[in-house]
């Protein structure tokens, strides 16, 4: 009964989603820009919650709580902080400018707004091979997730390999047809889905193990879980909360399917109101779904090595119709994130590689086909990866929030000091990567400093070669160096 | 310091205020509970709300400073608030 309901659960929301993509696909320009950016009309809400299903997919769903149910609820604050506060605030110093810079000239892609500046096409190809080489196996993480996801709820039923390469070609077939204006549509509904059900879910815990005084005495009971009451522990150190909330919030900000939202607004009211309710979102969100992970510590539950606590916890205390619900809203929370990171690759590809590299005279029509003919192909080539699974994407895949963050100082400089040239961006740029990337995967450099981690330290040395190489350097003929800076927000 | 900067750095102030207090960490250490949840965490949810009113109030009164250079006729009706102090 519980399998047939989860796979019905699942197959329901694929189709009502395809619905939504035909649908899109109907109002559609065949343009380019339609197809990345739904031509710049996102209202509030969709942009609100296209941003919120975005960012916050399997990741919160079974990451968060496994976190909290290990080590406590301070998640909720590492979450808050990185998320509510700092990624807000990028949100208006990144995004509100790109947002402007995109309206003025035409940007779609965040390399492509940096090589128009510094009239270079390798530091527009640059940002678009780093991002391509976080990103891409990020997107496999994803397949490997949705695929074991099925093989798990179908008892070995659906084959990981027949339940990735299914979710794949939905995915395909969805992204192709959709495009921006499908997927912005469908994460509204998700992320609307998501906040409700953890909701419920909470809250028919709560009634089942006598409310959350009853069930933080059982933690505080304990003594493996004493210690999840008092802020802080050998985990959760300063420099571990501050760098993880760092690294990861302003890694979002530049992971390309998050980044490109910044163009998509339709108006700066519509920013303007995402901006605060932001916050607010995410607290409803965190609390409910990591304090469920951190109260089932103190529950007697068995939670097999290597599962989720949070489908635990659900199957012990709610009905199955609840927790097949929940659990097949995480996996269209995975799927949501993925399409959006396809559409993302693709528009990074055809955009910032194939134009500027292979044939820059294709026409706007031309370039949507090609857009939506890369998305085949870079969800294609990221599930052939995900059935080796090799270990080393899936390092890079778990380390991208990290690799996306060593872009955001160089591209903040960038935007803010005219005095930054050519030479000094692409230096912070390629030496920051460069260190992140020894980091992961030689033994050059130490694991930690002092208790903080090297994405921190690598964002701290792209920060200061930006500047410094822009100081001892000229800027190149070719540059626009007043581009960012004169008559930005008039129209 | 003109009237424009003074301004931009009183929000920049804010901001950093937001960003070191969303993690109370006067509290650290402290284990008392209130109505079922740890205290630091209800300072954190009533930060968050805080945020909210002061990213309004943000949203309100000062949007654009620091980035728009307001060389050109504003087209946007719900634009007109900037005045020419951050210009």
């Amino acid at each position: 009964m519980s399998v047939a309901l989860q796979v019905g659960i699942i197959v329901g929301y694929l189709i009502l989603a395809l619905l939504v993509g035909v649908y899109a696909y109907r109002l559609t320009d065949r343009t380019a820009e339609d197809f990345y950016l739904a031509s710049r009309t996102l209202g509030t809400v969709v942009l609100l919650f296209t941003t919120f299903a975005t960012l916050l997919s399997a990741f919160t769903f079974f990451a968060g709580p496994n976190i909290a149910y290990a080590n406590g609820p301070e998640w909720i604050l590492v979450m808050g902080l990185m998320d509510g506060i700092v990624f807000a605030i990028l949100w208006y110093v990144i995004g509100y400018k790109q947002w402007l810079l995109g309206r003025q000239y035409g940007y779609v892609t965040v390399g492509e707004m940096l090589g128009d500046r510094f009239g270079s096409r390798y530091l527009r190809g640059l940002v678009a091979g780093v991002s391509l080489l976080w990103l891409f196996p990020y997107v496999m993480l994803q397949q490997v997730g949705a695929g074991t996801a099925l093989e798990a709820l179908t008892e070995g039923a659906i084959p990981y390999s027949v339940g990735a390469g299914l979710i794949t070609l939905f995915m395909i077939v969805y992204v192709v047809l959709a495009g921006m204006r499908g997927i912005a549509w469908t994460d509204t509904l998700q992320g609307a889905f998501m906040l409700v059900m953890t909701w419920v879910a909470l809250l028919w815990v709560l009634v089942a193990i006598g409310g959350p005084s009853a069930a933080t005495a059982t933690l505080a009971d304990s003594a493996e879980t004493a210690g999840f009451l008092s802020l802080g522990g050998d985990f959760y150190t300063p420099q571990w909360m501050l760098s993880t909330a760092i690294t990861i919030g302003f890694g979002v900000a530049l992971f390309p399917q998050v980044n490109q939202r910044f163009f998509a607004a339709g108006s700066r009211k519509v920013l303007k109101r995402s901006l605060a309710l932001w916050p607010i979102l995410c607290v409803l969100l965190f609390v409910p779904a990591f304090m469920l992970g951190s109260w089932a510590a103190g529950l007697e539950l068995s939670v097999p090595a290597g599962d989720n606590v949070l489908p635990v916890i659900l199957a012990e205390y709610t009905p199955t119709w609840l927790a097949a619900l929940v659990i097949a809203g995480a996996m269209a929370a995975m799927m949501s994130s993925s399409d959006s990171m396809l559409l993302s690759g693709s528009s990074y590809f055809t955009r910032d590689l194939y134009r500027p590299f292979i044939d820059g005279s294709i026409s706007d029509h031309r370039e949507d086909l090609i857009a939506r003919v890369g998305v085949v192909l870079f969800a294609t080539a990221a599930f052939v990866a995900s059935l080796y699974n090799p270990a080393t994407l899936f390092e890079i895949g778990d380390a991208a929030f990290s690799g996306f963050a060593q872009l955001a100082l160089p591209l903040m400089v960038a935007l803010y000091w005219r005095g930054t040239t050519r030479a000094g961006i692409t230096a912070g740029i390629a030496a920051s990567q460069t260190f992140y990337l020894a980091s992961l995967f030689t033994a050059i450099f130490p694991a930690t400093y002092a208790g903080w981690t090297p994405g921190v330290v690598g964002m701290a040395i792209g920060l200061a070669l930006t500047v410094g190489v822009s100081l001892v350097t000229t800027p190149a003929t070719d540059e626009r160096r007043a581009r960012y800076f004169e008559g930005v927000g008039g129209d | 310091m003109n009237h424009g900067s003074l301004e931009l750095a009183g929000w920049i102030a804010v901001a950093v205020v937001l960003v070191s207090l969303a993690i109370p960490w006067f509290l650290w250490g402290v284990e008392t509970t209130a109505a079922g949840l740890p205290v630091w965490l209800w300072w954190h949810v009533g930060w968050m709300l805080l945020a909210s009113v002061v990213f309004r109030l943000f949203a309100d009164r000062a949007w654009g400073i620091g980035i728009e250079t307001g060389d050109g006729t504003d087209g946007d009706s719900d634009h007109t608030e900037r005045g020419v102090e951050s210009r």
